[in-house]
């Protein structure tokens, strides 16, 4: 019989259910983002498209910086320089914050698109029958943009979820920083990284297939 | 009673309306007839203050449409509009075009509203089409869908604005009726058209606008049979 202390130990079934409360947790804070992150951005979307100069000078820079630094680096920088203003946020609320952040700023554009999608003729029909300008918007312009975006939106919302694994490098144990933590200790990446992906396929699809359906009931 | 005076109308340099005089008093079927660009459509729009005036005035029911205090969602209420494209919400089914103003707006239950919407859509002859999406509809259909949305409203005035410009040839009978339905029921209509033929039948007076003026307005008798302007008689001329 072999002798001596064995650093690494094998893959088992408590090693699933750690990965399984990691994507629980990848879940979380990309279901918390993504929704924060969409009703900000439909107000971004809203300010770009009625808001005129002001928004083309203001908030669009803005929004085109979240969208073109890399998440990583938005994510490093948020982190470590918050504290100096006096932000002590730990893993979670900083990641939720940039990729609310994040998502607000691909949302605005997508949002933006939708209620240019609605064109002036049909909104003055909707004034034209005494709607008020928050009627129209509520009734009209909402949920025929909302039908014409969809699917970039959840394009958007599959993305973000995808991205969220970046805020492991902030220290959140989510579904890569889980995978990662066992694949030091079983020295197994195939099989780890290969579970990981399955996870992330198991909570991409049914958004998608149902979002899919969703789209297809709207054809009609 | 629908008056206007001394009204003017820019788009940026443009000057589209120069001087407009008009009253259309209570059931009266007014036909606006004129060649693109002269200046019809864009009365409507102020009419239903829609786009803003640079000068003069137009009152409805002695409501100045353009001053500060207006109310111009109540005011709307009272004048249906019917646009060229017909903008039905390619969302909601044909009763649900047609009751969520009613519901929104005037504060009618759902029930209510459907009640309404239902009978409107009776109204305009889309009674089997109560539960279809506005894309299963034909042109002449969705048309006659804006009209029901409008009628909904319960409107003192309807305003067609080229109302079938837009439809295939084979579609522009099923509108025009239900537009000759409106003027025998009394409805105050002022019509934007191309359709000399409902002009000449259908209206009490005919306005011919000649770039952003009333060149000549009269019966259809007059501006038909014997019309006194020249501008009128060149424009009939072209179109026949």
């Amino acid at each position: 019989m072999q002798s001596g202390i064995n650093v690494f130990t094998s893959f088992g079934t408590n090693d699933i259910w750690f990965m399984a409360q990691a994507a629980w947790r990848t879940l979380m804070i990309s279901a918390v983002s993504i929704a924060l992150g969409t009703l900000l951005g439909v107000i971004c979307g809203w300010l770009l498209h009625e808001g005129r100069i002001l928004a083309a000078v203001l908030l669009a820079p803005l929004l085109d910086a979240f969208r073109s630094v890399p998440l990583i680096i938005q994510l490093v920088l948020f982190y470590n320089f918050a504290p100096i203003i006096g932000l002590n946020l730990d893993p979670f609320a900083s990641g939720v914050i940039v990729l609310t952040l994040y998502t607000a700023a691909l949302v605005a554009n997508v949002a933006q698109g939708g209620m240019q999608a609605v064109g002036v003729p049909m909104r003055r029909a909707a004034r034209s029958l005494g709607m008020s300008y928050w009627q129209d918007l509520r009734y009209v312009v909402f949920p025929i943009g909302a039908r014409a975006v969809f699917p970039s939106w959840v394009g958007v919302a599959l993305g973000v979820m995808k991205d969220s694994a970046l805020v492991s490098v902030l220290g959140y144990v989510e579904l890569l920083r889980a995978s990662q933590i066992l694949i030091t200790r079983t020295q197994e990446p195939l099989l780890i990284i290969s579970i990981a992906g399955a996870f992330y396929f198991a909570l991409s699809y049914p958004i998608s297939r149902y979002a899919a359906k969703v789209e297809k009931r709207w054809v009609q | 009673m629908i008056e206007i005076r001394g009204l003017h109308k820019y788009f940026g340099a443009l000057h589209v309306l120069r001087g407009i005089d008009l009253d259309v008093p209570k059931g009266e079927v007014l036909s606006v007839i004129g060649a693109s660009g002269s200046g019809k459509s864009t009365l409507l729009y102020c009419i239903n203050g829609l786009e803003p005036i640079q000068k003069g005035a137009i009152r409805v029911d002695g409501t100045d449409v353009h001053a500060k205090g207006t109310n111009l969602n109540k005011l709307r209420q009272r004048m249906g509009m019917v646009f060229q494209q017909w903008n039905s919400f390619p969302h909601l089914t044909a009763l649900e075009n047609v009751a969520l103003a009613p519901r929104i707006v005037k504060g009618k239950s759902r029930a209510e509203a459907r009640e309404i919407a239902a009978y409107q859509l009776q109204h305009v002859g889309l009674g089997d089409k109560l539960n279809a999406y506005p894309n299963a509809l034909s042109g002449g259909q969705q048309q006659r869908l804006a009209i029901a949305r409008a009628l909904a409203m319960e409107p003192d005035y309807m305003l067609f604005d080229e109302a079938t410009s837009a439809l295939d040839p084979e579609l522009v009978g099923e509108v025009l009726d239900t537009m000759r339905v409106l003027a025998e029921e009394g409805m105050t209509m002022i019509c934007v058209t191309h359709e000399m033929g409902f002009a000449r039948d259908v209206s009490d007076r005919v306005a011919y606008f000649h770039e952003g003026v009333i060149a000549e307005i009269g019966p259809p008798t007059q501006i038909f049979g014997a019309p006194r302007s020249e501008l009128t008689r060149k424009f009939l001329a072209k179109v026949r």
